[in-house]
């Protein structure tokens, strides 16, 4: 009794300490947003060429995960699985804390961030990112009713019905998110009708990846075992998750790789564009894919420890891709003259330069630990915590 | 807006008919999508590359002058205007031309910007209205062009006649506050060799109208069907 | 509600929070430096309290629809009221922008952007 009484009482600390902990890095986070509002964009890393940098790899990863992760809440209401069901609340938590993070880091980035209620009230009807707006807050409010209609007994009947409307919504906003870049006609890298697709699907596997993460650590942390059947499952299912990412990165490489005017590109971005090969060679490809896929199907790799390493591996290797999409696409100059060599003082025909500032870094992790703070105290004050029945297979 | 476009896209198409008839005038338009703005005014350059001759660079001194650019060089430094040295790999023939925002009649920043800060004017002038502009660049990713830079630190002593401001996306304004005033763009006024012809594209009497119906001219990525205000000559 | 509605009725709300001391146009609580002043465009009490509809409705139209109003126009306002000595609205905590929205706690954001000189000393400081 004494002993687990005094294991409470450090559990406690320990949440206070981190709770802390990411309340210092949102603190160093507004510091950089700050001084960005002082001296300007000068002291990030972007400039005129690579306009969109690191803050935007995190809040799209973050946007793109906080979608993903509600496909464990849709394959509960949608098709009705139990195991599911009950991890419906915890998905929830998670998109609505990761679309927070995200959304703070996109805002906080903006050269005017004060002024980040205009796209509301000079709604300009052709643009992409103006539709996001309005899927971004539809989400929040949409899962918030969500939540509210699996903890409160008598919404419960509306619980079918808000999922749906859940698993329609994020559809469609991932597609949004895909779409920014989709409509690039212009890019090399970018304009090209897999995008949205493609984020949906790796939306999965990002979001799945997350679950797992913080699921593993909420049993640990209440000193519970999640059952071996349902591990080995959801496990599988990001395996599967995985291998669709992997399949929509490579027809997006390869339909490239077939239009002639985008080869230079291809070359450059999977073979000597330095740092972005790399990353995607190695970090996408090696840690966030076969290393991954190997501890999920390898015979003999059953453990959970198996699954952690796996759904972080997944995690980092999306932070690669996003990485290599965005700053990478952008690196490689745009194409004013296709068949002529061009120089100026502006970078024309010249490969971008970018290097990360810590000021835009710290501004991404700020958006993880606001997606942090956010699923801790929820978790730590409300009941997140999935019940499972003893399992049945469906 | 749009409504009106593709009213007259219906008209055009219903007209077809009327290609046989008078075929040179209304293929003509249509290639060039003049018919469908029906603005009076429609202001735009020609731009004459042969007379674009190297380590020139009249036009850019004269546009950092009057617009209040610093005329620095590093990446975050804007650039409204810069001269493109272009060489033709299989035939070894080169030749440069001053690239800037090309006026787009169909400008994919003003469709991209979410709080419609970058607009077109009536008169065809691509702009970005600094009080809406929330500095999400997303502008500067749509552009063919590179046209448009963004201001990253903050800024002193701007010409009154033109306002620029840290945090916020910029590019070539046709020097709109000359242009209002009855004066030509500060480029097409200091190009020595007078080979930036600025004009109304709409009225056919003008210069520039007439030009470009006697000389070959070219839009810069014409393939991506944006209507381009500024055109080139010899490229 | 539209877009204007909106601005309206929030400028209204916020010009119910301007002070009895704009009534009275003889004294003003702290030093004013009006440059070299003279006929506004309008009279100086409903200036003080509506100069900001004047500005932002004409800038609109300015901006957007290219129909510049050579009265109501930021450079015309600096052009009387900046400092004769200094040819500033803002250089100084009584230049004439200042004085007033500095007592009123009220930012200003114009002169981020807008010059705040008068033009022909612009012209003078920069001609090269």
């Amino acid at each position: 009794m004494s002993t687990s009484f005094a294991l409470q009482h450090k559990k406690n600390r320990l949440y206070y300490a981190l709770l802390a902990g990411a309340g210092l890095v949102v603190l160093l986070a507004l510091y950089a947003v700050d001084l960005m509002e002082e001296k300007g964009h000068i002291i990030t890393g972007m400039n005129n060429q690579i306009v969109w940098g690191m803050p935007h790899v995190f809040a799209i990863f973050l946007i793109v995960a906080a979608s993903g992760v509600l496909n464990v809440a849709s394959i509960g209401s949608v098709f009705g699985k139990a195991i599911y069901k009950a991890r419906a609340p915890l998905a929830g938590l998670l998109s609505i804390a990761m679309l927070s993070g995200g959304l703070a880091v996109l805002m906080l980035d903006l050269g005017r961030p004060e002024r980040f209620m205009l796209p509301a009230l000079d709604f300009n009807i052709t643009s992409v990112f103006a539709w996001n707006t309005i899927l971004y807050s539809g989400m929040f409010g949409l899962v918030i009713a969500y939540l509210w209609s699996m903890f409160e007994k008598r919404m419960n009947v509306y619980s079918k019905p808000l999922g749906v409307a859940v698993f329609a919504w994020r559809f469609i906003l991932t597609t949004g998110t895909g779409l920014i870049f989709a409509f690039l006609t212009a890019r090399q890298a970018f304009g090209s009708a897999i995008l949205p697709p493609m984020f949906v699907v790796m939306s999965f596997a990002w979001g799945m990846a997350v679950f797992h993460i913080v699921q593993m650590v909420i049993y640990a942390w209440n000193d519970k075992e999640l059952e071996p059947e349902i591990l080995e499952r959801k496990k599988r299912l990001l395996g599967l998750f995985i291998l669709g990412s992997l399949y929509m990165v490579a027809v997006y490489h390869m339909t490239n790789l077939y239009f002639a005017h985008r080869m230079s590109f291809e070359r450059f971005i999977l073979l000597d564009g330095g740092v972005y090969p790399a990353l995607f060679w190695w970090g996408y490809v090696l840690i966030g894919n076969v290393l991954p896929l190997a501890l999920i199907f390898m015979p003999g790799m059953k453990t959970k420890k198996s699954a952690m390493m796996a759904s972080l591996a997944v995690v980092l290797g999306g932070f690669a891709f996003l990485y290599v999409f965005i700053i990478g696409g952008q690196a490689f100059p745009l194409d004013l003259f296709p068949g002529y060599e061009v120089s100026s003082t502006f970078g024309d025909g010249k490969i971008g330069s970018y290097t990360p500032s810590i000021y835009e870094i710290l501004l991404g992790f700020g958006g993880l630990a606001i997606a942090f703070i956010i699923t801790t105290v929820s978790v730590h004050v409300l009941n997140f915590m999935p019940h499972d029945k003893s399992y049945i297979a469906d | 807006m749009k409504d009106v476009q593709r009213r007259n896209f219906l008209k055009t198409s219903v007209g077809l008919a009327a290609v046989t008839i008078a075929p040179g005038m209304l293929l003509f338009k249509v290639a060039h999508g003049e018919s469908d703005d029906n603005s009076k005014v429609r202001w735009g350059m020609l731009i004459d590359t042969s007379g674009c001759t190297n380590g020139c660079r009249e036009c850019i001194d004269a546009c950092n002058k009057e617009n209040g650019l610093s005329g620095g060089l590093a990446p975050t430094d804007s650039q409204w205007i810069r001269k493109i040295e272009i060489k033709d790999v299989s035939t070894g023939h080169e030749f440069g031309l001053p690239m800037m925002c090309q006026h787009c009649a169909e400008p994919p920043c003003v469709d991209v910007c979410p709080t419609g800060a970058s607009f077109k004017r009536h008169d065809g002038i691509v702009l970005v209205d600094k009080h809406r502009c929330i500095g999400c660049r997303y502008c500067m990713m749509a552009c063919p062009y590179k046209a448009r830079s963004f201001v990253h630190e903050p800024l002193h002593n701007q010409n009154p006649d033109v306002p620029r401001g840290k945090g916020t996306v910029e590019s070539c304004t046709m020097c709109v506050h000359r242009v209002d005033e009855g004066k030509q763009p500060a480029c097409a006024e200091a190009c020595p060799n007078k080979s930036i012809l600025f004009g109304n594209l709409h009225d056919p009497n003008s210069e520039i109208a007439k030009k470009i119906r006697a000389v070959a001219s070219t839009q810069v990525r014409a393939d991506l069907n944006l209507n381009t205000g500024v055109r080139y000559q010899g490229i | 509600m539209s877009v204007s509605g909106v601005r309206l009725l929030l400028l209204l709300l916020i010009s119910l929070c301007i002070p009895n001391v704009w009534a009275d146009q003889s004294t003003l609580p702290y030093k004013i430096d009006i440059g070299r002043g003279g006929h506004c465009v309008r009279d100086p009490v409903w200036m003080r309290k509506n100069h900001m509809h004047l500005l932002i409705h004409q800038r609109d139209l300015t901006v957007r629809e290219g129909k510049p109003n050579k009265e109501i126009d930021l450079r015309n306002c600096v052009e009387c009221h900046a400092s004769t000595k200094d040819d500033s609205v803002i250089a100084r905590s009584d230049s004439f922008c200042v004085a007033c929205h500095r007592y009123e706690a009220v930012k200003i954001d114009c002169f981020e952007c807008h010059s705040g000189i008068r033009k022909s000393a612009w012209l003078q400081r920069n001609a090269k």
